[in-house]
């Protein structure tokens, strides 16, 4: 097969996975995700755990030492269907406190510490440069293959140069896809559903291959399990303490590993993903097992004596002159490769970034000083990351010389990051873990790794002389790196791993023990230990002090958050607080909200010291008591709870003044309304009895008699109206107006309406312009109602309008599916102050006498028009007086 | 010819009804109906007695009462408040502005013709002096 053509295939098929993760992302953005955010998708994504290790070199494994390649799928099955509830802890914690990162984590748990980052950061990105270099070297290798298998002269590509292209390669990717934005929650949808695809490919290409052994090499199952029983693995004997020792190693690492703590808990978009991937994951993880034994075996057996057995999943098929198959493991193990090294780094880079470079420019500022912009910084510093999480991994490779068996270096990246385990599990479990404790277990578990295994890994005289490793540092022979204490005769690894845990575990209790945690630490010890009792629990204690600029906090959102995010967050804070329109207090629970969102962008240490930086002071104004009266933990966690509830009252108390607010404005208005009814039915009462007790003592001349007589008449009429005008405006206020509707024509209500306020200053003659073609519109209406509203119109104008020569226009338009009425007097109009005014109850504008009425007018003729489907409003800006009736030509029936 | 009594109030009728009762009992009564020049009425027309309706077009009878209880000369008139809104806090006010009697409407004949003649006595009585 041409060499090329290899180039062009793995070409293509990053671009198309490129395509992938660039239309997932796009989905996401526009919040389309749907499936992608899958049970499924969640455990494909797990798949990471199977790196070109599993892929190439399982076979190269079994090939060399038997079932024992098993331990490493045994140890994730162990944890994900056995230790659910621990991985589910994690992922609500993960959830909790927006962690970005394992090294987040532990920084978090042991108070926000940075030291703890930093050092979990560094080891995690020496424990991966080895596991980085390994998946350079499988697909230097797989490249290698193809290239000497090659028939028609193609010369054989030059090693070195290929690992330079696929290294870079792999950087650009990364680069491209890892750091495109910089979410809030760290998750990055589109690369997650790359490595899914990557998932299939891989187990495609492996089942693919087993089946070629299996059924096209080989006789099926039968023959099959005769070769086995033929081979030299039958007489492979199980040694229990490796065994045992490289399942706790790799049940360690699933959990450690940063690639496999990214997916696990940083990808994850919903907990209850977990239940399917507890027995999915196995369940791939034992397919993908399945065929290791039969291709090994069928390897041995075919290929030439001194064939790299790692390379057998290749090897076999070209050697079967299967070019088809060849190319599609070769795609399978390219996947594994790609898919664990975007992963690992894009977790490393994040690591590095948010607990190196970030803490250490914030250093270099002044305090208070608002950064600049943090985003772009924080992507530049992640990308340069990548670049060098990479140039190291390719570093690795080329001083290793890149001959070692893939397994061998694989399980030496494993014993680093198992190191975390101790600090990880305590700070979940054990609420007396301590920053010290951590440190120094941590520290200690790191020193033995890196002496014992690390660097004798280079090779002998490499990095450690043969000397120190025959004889002991200066002759110190229980030194010696293979040899702790004496113990001789135990294998390397298993040595390094039992030596470097118990000393990681028994340092990190003991300075546990000894040492006192500090406030923020109890606080998130007690968080974290309590994940499950407290969903928005662990309170970090910052006190709302006022000094804390809600504006400042905001410039420094905006600048790590990006704009639309912190606005929506602050506003979103703000609604919380019933602070609708302006910028939300920074309380206690704001302050920490906010750290918690930014934690997801830069962690929760730098996160923290950014906030202090601009809050001015660093939480617990409880420090000084604790040292006092040296409580215990529930104090704090007492304390913290206190504070939420606080919170919560003093939001409850906002409400509640808000509601108070307004109800005492409604009382207010209720008042006035009662008092001016009051003043409208004294008012002519006043009249009546004072009449009638004229009238009832006689001796009043006859002409007196009638003219107090009609006084009565009149108030009583008076007071009659003001009661049938209130129950009128009473019913259309409240909606439940029975409205009779017919088809009549305008014009004939208009005349109705003129006839009847011809009443009104009977005296004046007045003169009407009216549009009769216009009126000639039929409309479907309470006829009664909106004549009504004409006859107040129209006996206003008469009432008011103050021309010497009164005229009235009333003129009608029509538009779309309305009609409008607009009557305009020649008057002086109504003066702007009060045009506002004017549909009020009671808003009489002159005096009662000249108006006879209680100034309920257009008060119902404003209810009227509601209940008609229109609007009455004020023309202001014509030459006087002038109203606009707007309603539909045909109204339907609400429904009852 | 008795003392002058001079009334504002803006609801015709019942400045009908007081002027009536009123002057029946020798007062001679004086009417006017508008609150924005009233002050400079009652400071031409100096009346004995002043009857003061609280709610009036253009200014508040509290408005009044408390402008001319700053001029000089017009800080004894005996002043009878009208209202009526009929509420507690209508009586304080116009206390604090400084009525010397206060009603609420409706009211019986019996009852203002009373007000009006202690107004009246306790002005005799300062006269006796």
């Amino acid at each position: 097969m041409p060499f090329n053509l290899l180039v062009v295939a793995a070409l293509a098929y990053v671009i198309s996975l490129f395509c992938v993760a660039f239309v997932v992302e796009r989905r996401a953005e526009i919040g389309a995700a749907g499936w992608l955010r899958s049970p499924l998708v969640y455990t494909l994504s797990l798949s990471v755990y199977c790196t070109a290790w599993t892929f190439y070199g399982a076979v190269g494994y079994a090939a060399r030492s038997g079932l024992e390649f098993l331990t490493i799928y045994l140890g994730p099955t162990i944890v994900f269907v056995g230790w659910w509830w621990v991985l589910r802890k994690l992922v609500r914690i993960g959830r909790q406190h927006r962690v970005t990162s394992i090294a987040d984590l532990i920084s978090s748990r042991y108070g926000k510490s940075n030291l703890l980052g930093v050092i979990v950061t560094v080891m995690c990105v020496m424990a991966a440069t080895p596991y980085i270099a390994l998946q350079l070297q499988s697909v230097t290798l797989s490249f290698g293959v193809f290239a000497s298998a090659t028939t028609d002269g193609w010369a054989k590509p030059n090693g070195d140069v290929t690992s330079i292209w696929v290294t870079a390669g792999l950087a650009v990717f990364t680069i491209l896809f890892g750091t495109r934005n910089l979410d809030a929650n760290e998750q990055h949808t589109g690369v997650v559903t790359a490595i899914a695809v990557e998932a299939v490919v891989k187990l495609v290409a492996l089942v693919a291959v087993g089946c070629f052994v299996v059924w096209g090499i080989a006789d099926g199952p039968r023959d099959i399990l005769a070769r086995i029983d033929a081979s030299e693995m039958a007489n492979w004997h199980m040694k229990p303490s490796r065994w045992t020792g490289l399942i706790f190693l790799s049940a360690a690492a699933v959990i450690c590993l940063p690639r496999m703590f990214q997916v696990l808990v940083v990808e994850n978009s919903d907990e209850r993903h977990l239940a399917t991937a507890s027995w999915a994951f196995p369940l791939y993880v034992m397919i993908m097992s399945l065929f290791v034994v039969p291709i090994a075996v069928v390897g041995l057996e075919l290929m030439p004596e001194g064939a790299n057995p790692d390379l057998f999943v290749l090897t076999l098929p070209l050697a079967q002159g299967q070019g088809g198959l060849a190319m599609l493991a070769f795609l399978g193990g390219f996947s594994s490769a790609t898919s664990m090294v975007i992963v690992a780094s894009i977790a490393l880079a994040t690591m590095v970034s948010n607990h190196i470079v970030m803490p250490f420019w914030l250093s270099l500022r002044p305090a208070k000083a608002v950064p600049g912009d943090v985003r772009r910084l924080i992507l530049l510093s992640r990308r340069l990351s990548i670049g060098a999480i990479l140039a190291l991994g390719y570093a690795y490779y080329k001083v290793s010389g890149g001959s070692e068996a893939l397994a061998s270096i694989g399980l030496i990246s494993f014993v680093g990051v198992a190191q975390i385990l101790p600090a990880m599990l305590g700070g979940l479990f054990w609420r007396g873990a301590t920053r010290v404790g951590a440190v120094l277990g941590l520290c200690f578990g790191f020193a033995i790794w890196g002496y014992t295994l690390f660097l004798p890994s280079f090779g002998a005289e490499a990095a450690l002389s043969a000397q120190v490793m025959t004889e002991g540092p200066f002759g110190i022979t229980w030194l010696r790196p293979q040899a702790l204490f004496g113990v001789t005769g135990m294998d390397p690894l298993i040595h390094a791993l039992f030596w470097s845990i118990t000393l990681n575990t028994l340092i990190f209790c003991a300075g546990s023990l000894v040492s006192f945690p500090s406030p923020v630490e109890r606080v998130q010890g007690a968080a974290f230990v309590n994940a499950f009792d407290a969903e928005p629990g662990g309170g970090q204690g910052w006190t709302a002090q006022g000094e804390a600029g809600a504006e400042d906090l905001l410039v420094m959102a905006q600048r790590i958050l990006g704009d639309d995010e912190a606005l929506g967050f602050f506003e979103a804070q703000a609604v919380m607080q019933g602070k609708v329109g302006y910028l939300p207090d920074p309380t206690a629970g704001f302050i920490e909200q906010l750290e918690r969102r930014l934690a997801g962008a830069v962690g929760a240490a730098t996160a923290h010291a950014m906030i202090s930086q601009i809050v001015g002071r660093t939480a617990v104004s409880v420090e000084d008591l604790m040292a006092v009266a040296n409580e215990a933990a529930q104090i704090m966690e007492y304390s913290a709870k206190l504070e939420e509830q606080q919170d919560a009252l003093t939001r409850s108390a906002r409400q509640l003044r808000d509601a108070n607010d307004k109800l005492t404005q409604l009382s207010v208005q209720k008042d006035a309304f009662l008092s001016q009814i009051s003043h409208e039915l004294r008012t002519p009462m006043t009249s009546i009895r004072a009449f009638s007790e004229i009238l009832t003592e006689g001796d009043l001349p006859p002409e007196l008699v009638t003219k107090y007589g009609l006084v009565i008449h009149q108030e009583t009429k008076r007071l009659t109206r003001l009661l049938d005008d209130l129950l009128d405006l009473s019913v259309l206020e409240s909606g439940t107006v029975q409205l009779n509707l017919d088809l009549s024509s305008l014009r004939s209500m208009i005349d109705a309406a003129l006839q009847s306020a011809s009443h009104t200053r009977p005296e004046r003659s007045f003169v009407i312009h009216r549009d009769l073609p216009g009126e000639e519109v039929f409309l479907r209406t309470d006829s009664d109602r909106l004549t009504q509203v004409f006859i107040n119109l129209i006996s206003n104008a008469r009432k008011y309008c103050d021309s010497d020569a009164p005229e009235l226009r009333i003129s009608v338009r029509r538009k779309g599916g309305r009609v409008t009425v607009d009557f305009i007097d020649n008057g002086s109009g109504i003066p702007k102050d009060k045009q506002s005014l004017i549909f009020e109850k009671f808003a009489r504008l002159t005096d009662q006498t000249k108006a006879g009425g209680a100034g309920l007018g257009l008060a119902i003729c404003r209810e009227v028009m509601a209940n008609l489907g229109g609007t009455i409003s004020y023309l202001p800006g014509q030459w006087g007086g002038a109203f606009r009736v707007t309603l539909p030509l045909r109204l339907e029936k609400p429904k009852a | 010819m008795g003392l002058h009594v001079l009334l504002i109030e803006d609801e015709p009728n019942i400045a009908e009804a007081i002027r009536f009762i009123l002057s029946r009992d020798g007062f001679s009564v004086s009417t006017y109906g508008d609150g924005q020049d009233a002050v400079a009425q009652v400071v031409s027309l100096r009346p004995d007695i002043l009857i003061l309706d609280v709610m009036l077009p253009g200014q508040s009878g509290y408005d009044i009462l408390g402008q001319l209880r700053q001029r000089a000369g017009f800080a004894d008139l005996p002043v009878l408040m009208l209202t009526a809104k009929g509420q507690g806090r209508d009586r304080e006010t116009a206390a604090r502005v400084g009525a010397d009697m206060f009603m609420t409407k409706p009211f019986s004949n019996a009852e203002i013709l009373a007000a009006v003649r202690s107004l009246g006595r306790g002005l005799t009585l300062r006269g006796a002096e």
